[in-house]
């Protein structure tokens, strides 16, 4: 089992009501499921517990079968270096470095860049000619065509994506959620896409619907 | 995994180089400021010190003449007979030069350029015609005597060393010594002094009179404006660190969340720094020697004219100044980072905007109250504290304190101004400005320190300038003083200058422990001089009729404050005679406590004291007259008459030299602030288009913005030195009225000057206006296509 998540719950401090109120669901490996949910309903939280950006109050998330939740905060970095991707909604690029810098990034700082591969999906996700330029330089479904090849170069077993088209039109959207699809069926790797778009949630295989920090 | 952190790190200096050159240039001016001043007081210091080394000044007890003539050569062999360990000096020009005669077999280990005990070229010294020492642009400028020379280059300025038999010869005076100096242990079983050379006076070691002390004023002012220079500096690199941390918060998220350990990220970035610091810090202390060596040809002669220290006016690049230069860099961007690193390692990996916003409100008020905190720890140090330590720190918390409150003081003034403003351009001029506060404060608060520090140690040194030159004419209120070498002399000016002068005032003194510390008691003559002349800082009711009837004393500032003697106090002449003070003098300058008793008192006092200096009122056309009518009939040298105008004339030259110094110290200061505005403005430009974009959409031109961004630099500059105003007079007040007294225990007057401080102000308002000139330029040139992007990301 990729990914298992079990009574999670989460408040933030200051704030009277959880925002997960004992979330538990599974998925297996080379799987993929859409997480929607209205605005403030807990789909970015959970997706940020998942990925090692922030811990559970309590219950049991595990990836890999590594439960995430006791470790610190050096553990969660290496968590997050090693086998997840995250997709942000805002690409967090790094400004100061190509394209080329930029995708291979992640990959060297888990130690497993490999040349060949990057090549393999510059050229898939049609960023051949843009590899000398800066993130300032690309337009919005460029920048998110170069955070998907970033998260991808190092082939993580899961691959996490908040809102990746959110700050996109529709054409671009499908175009880029497409891509998304179909590299991580070529890696095998287990996907959870965090959306508000009823229309891209209907083209993943699975779906689970946040209300109110429950499953509904 | 270092290495791609590293490289993703540097990436960002390489996209904006501009950022990495604001902390560079700012750390390595503010390093150059402090070495520059450290280098020239460590300079002027060492020269001080081989000074003294040559001449055994002030270590050892000394032996001369009573009647301050020249020592036979028998003398010297009676008392080395008489088990005295004494080593014979001579010293006399030798052409432009001072040229000292020791002989090293005799004289104290470490005296002169070789001795016995400290090796060198002995046998070379003594031998044949013998060598002389000196530095090598003091042997260039040595008349040809076929003597060659040595290179030395711890021999003081202006001075040649040689053995005492050459000297004599070089000096033409055979068999002449001018004193001996006492060796620290000497036999018990000695003959007395009185007994083997009754003509001999003995002078124990100086204790506090030495050039090192009275020239110490000086140096701590231009300690206390390199310390000023250097805060400035760190204000930049503050400020330059931070916005290029803020600058990176995004990068840092993005690191962290692919998997960068946070501990990693603080080690590499605080390594960064340290290179960035010693890279800054070498340039520092290369820019440090320049501007040591062009400002030092004008301490030396500011040291040479006040104090007659002599200072080479050369400067020498010490080890030493690399290491504290590079030590005070990497501590400066410790002190500079310490807060940026801190606020990075506590940042939540998912922090956004708003709590950063809400933090950032919250660091204001936290600011604005430490500000208040320090500024009332000031107060009360001032009130309360005591010790120069205690001095400093009080200046320290002043100046902080004070430039912590300007950026709410501005916020508080363009929230005024804003809600009396009805047009709308205007209504979003100071809208707009307000927000600018945040982004260049930590420049402004630069700009204020320069300016504080302008106005502060230009009141210091107009004040002390105003002081001196009148206390010059307090002190040498006759028109020619004559040195006197023995009785005989001293009537024989006495009977020359009878009917030729209006007044002949004798000017005794005596050394004496009063109040257990070492003084000097003055006998002076009553009259008019004196009396019209002479100001009291503290005066008792008839203070000179008492005086004259010797019913009492004046005491200098300097005993009156070290001594705890006030109005009424006695004093003990001597052990049966105590008198009270009448009054106090200022008597700047001068380390040693004084006391003034009247000429009748003085002989009665100690019968055996001639004078050795008289003052004489004469006509001032008729001052030539008068020294040459001394010099025939009474066979007085030239050098032994000093004419007071060439002496006020040739002091107010000196502070001539002491205003070059501060206006250059103040102009490179000022220019350091105006490089902190030009590089907060450069670095804010970027982030101005999204908010100037909507306003060039709503109709103003780019031309236009321009010229408003230009206005609102010269409008904070103008309210930032006007809130300097009293900050400068505050640290001018805290120099003059505790620093100085805790130093040196005279208190100098303080003085304003209106005129300097609109000039120090027109001078801030041009840096200022020089460094917004091509920010304003470049917006004016912004591509439509630039600002139009705004709208294009916003979508």
């Amino acid at each position: 089992m990729l990914l298992s998540l079990r009574d999670v719950t989460k408040t933030y401090p200051g704030s009277a009501t959880a925002v997960l109120g004992g979330v538990s669901f599974v998925l297996e490996r080379g799987t993929m499921l859409a997480l929607t949910g209205e605005s403030g309903s807990g789909k970015s939280t959970l997706l940020h517990l998942i990925g090692g950006l922030d811990t559970a109050d309590s219950g049991v998330v595990a990836v890999n079968g590594v439960d995430l939740t006791p470790l610190d905060d050096a553990g969660r970095a290496a968590f997050r270096r090693g086998r997840v991707g995250v997709i942000f909604q805002q690409f967090n690029l790094i400004p100061s470095l190509t394209v080329a810098a930029n995708i291979a990034f992640q990959a060297r700082l888990a130690g497993r860049h490999d040349k060949n591969r990057v090549i393999a999906l510059t050229d898939r996700l049609g960023l051949r000619d843009h590899l000398h330029k800066y993130p300032e330089q690309l337009s919005g479904g460029q920048q998110q065509r170069v955070a998907i090849a970033r998260t991808l170069a190092p082939q993580p077993d899961l691959v996490l994506a908040d809102e990746p088209t959110g700050n996109l039109d529709e054409a671009t959207a499908d175009t880029v959620l497409s891509l998304l699809q179909d590299l991580v069926a070529e890696t095998g790797a287990g996907l959870v896409l965090v959306t508000h778009s009823e229309r891209l949630a209907a083209r993943l295989p699975r779906r689970l619907h946040l209300q109110g920090g429950h499953l509904a | 995994m270092t290495a791609v952190i590293l490289s993703a790190l540097a990436s960002h200096w390489r996209r904006n180089p501009l950022q990495l050159l604001t902390p560079l240039v700012g750390l390595a001016l503010a390093t150059a400021l402090w070495s520059g001043v450290q280098a020239i007081n460590a300079e002027a210091r060492a020269s001080y010190d081989s000074a003294a080394e040559t001449l055994g000044e002030g270590q050892f007890a000394q032996i001369s003449a009573r009647d301050g003539g020249p020592i036979p050569q028998q003398t010297y062999i009676a008392l080395r007979r008489a088990g005295w360990l004494v080593s014979p000096v001579i010293e006399g020009r030798f052409g432009p030069v001072q040229l000292i005669g020791l002989e090293p077999l005799t004289a104290p280990g470490g005296l002169g350029p070789v001795s016995v005990d400290g090796g060198g070229d002995l046998a070379a010294f003594l031998s044949g015609s013998g060598q002389i020492f000196a530095r090598a642009d003091t042997l260039a400028r040595l008349p040809d005597s076929g003597v060659p020379g040595v290179v030395a280059a711890d021999v003081a300025p202006d001075t040649a060393i040689t053995d005492i038999g050459l000297a004599q010869r070089l000096l033409e005076r055979p068999d002449q010594i001018d004193r001996l100096i006492v060796l620290p242990d000497q036999p018990l079983a000695r003959r007395p002094l009185a007994e083997v050379a009754p003509d001999l006076v003995l002078a124990a070691p100086q204790d506090g009179g030495d050039v090192a002390q009275l020239t110490g004023s000086f140096h701590l002012n231009l300690t206390a404006f390199g310390l000023l220079s250097f805060a400035v500096g760190l204000f930049i690199v503050h400020g330059a660190i931070g916005l290029a941390f803020e600058q990176r918060r995004a990068m840092v998220r993005t690191l962290r969340a692919l998997g960068a350990p946070l501990h990693r990220l603080i080690v590499l970035m605080a390594v960064e720094l340290a290179l960035l610091a010693l890279v800054a810090g070498t340039i520092g202390v290369a820019l440090c020697y320049i501007i040591a060596a062009a400002l030092l040809p004008d301490v030396a002669a500011t040291l040479r004219g006040l104090y007659g220290a002599e200072v080479s006016g050369q400067m020498t690049l010490r080890p030493s100044w690399w290491l504290s230069g590079l030590a005070i860099a990497l501590v400066g961007t410790a002190v500079a980072a310490s807060g940026a690193l801190w606020s990075l390692a506590r940042m939540p990996l998912l922090s956004g905007a708003h709590p950063r916003a809400f933090s950032m409100s919250h660091r204001h008020r936290g600011k604005s109250l430490l500000a208040l905190g320090l500024l009332l720890a000031a107060a009360v140090l001032a009130i309360l504290g005591q010790g120069l330590l205690t001095g400093f720190v009080m200046l320290g918390t002043l100046l902080v304190g004070g430039a912590l409150t300007l950026p709410p003081l501005l916020t508080l003034l363009l929230a005024l101004a804003e809600r009396r403003a009805r047009a709308p351009v205007t209504q979003w001029f100071w809208a707009d400005t307000r927000q600018q506060v945040p982004g260049l404060s930590l420049a402004l608060m630069a700009l204020m320190l320069a300016m504080a520090a302008n106005v502060g140690v230009s009141t210091m040194v107009s004040s002390f300038r105003l002081t001196f030159v009148g206390f010059l004419d307090q002190r040498l209120a006759s028109e020619l003083y004559v040195r006197v070498e023995d009785p005989a002399q001293a009537t024989a000016i006495t009977a020359a200058a009878a009917g030729h002068s209006d007044a002949v005032l004798p000017l005794l003194s005596v050394d004496q422990q009063i109040a257990g510390r070492p003084a000097v008691i003055l006998g002076l003559r009553d009259h008019a001089t004196y009396r019209d002349n002479w100001q009291l800082l503290r005066a008792s009711p008839n203070v000179w009729d008492r005086l004259a009837q010797g019913d009492g004393v004046l005491i200098n500032e300097q005993m009156y404050r070290r001594s705890g003697l006030d109005l009424g106090s006695e004093v003990a002449l001597r052990q049966d005679v105590s008198l009270p003070v009448l009054g106090i003098y200022g008597d700047y300058g001068n380390p040693a406590g004084q006391v003034i008793v009247t000429e009748d008192l003085f002989r009665r006092l100690f019968p055996g004291v001639t004078a050795r200096q008289f003052g004489l009122r004469v006509d001032p056309d008729q001052v030539e007259v008068l020294r040459d009518r001394l010099r025939e009939e009474a066979g007085v040298p030239e050098s032994a008459m000093i004419d007071q105008a060439a002496v006020k004339a040739a002091s107010l030259a000196i502070f001539e030299r002491t205003f070059t110094v501060t206006t250059a110290l103040n102009v490179l200061t000022l220019a350091v602030a105006g490089f902190a505005i030009l590089m907060s403005l450069l670095t804010l430009a970027g982030m101005r288009v999204p908010q100037l974009a909507p306003v060039w959409a709503l109709g103003l031109t780019r031309r236009r913005l321009a010229a408003l961004d230009l206005l609102r630099t010269l409008l904070l500059a103008s309210l930032t030195s006007a809130l300097a105003l009293p900050l400068g007079l505050a640290l001018a007040w805290a120099l003059l009225a505790v620093v100085n007294v805790e130093a040196f225990g005279w208190r100098l007057p303080m003085y304003l000057f209106p005129l300097d401080y609109l000039m120090v102000g027109l001078l801030a308002l041009l840096a200022a206006a020089v460094a917004a000139l091509w920010p304003a330029w470049r917006l004016s040139r912004t591509p439509p296509a630039q600002l139009l992007g705004v709208f294009r990301h916003e979508r």
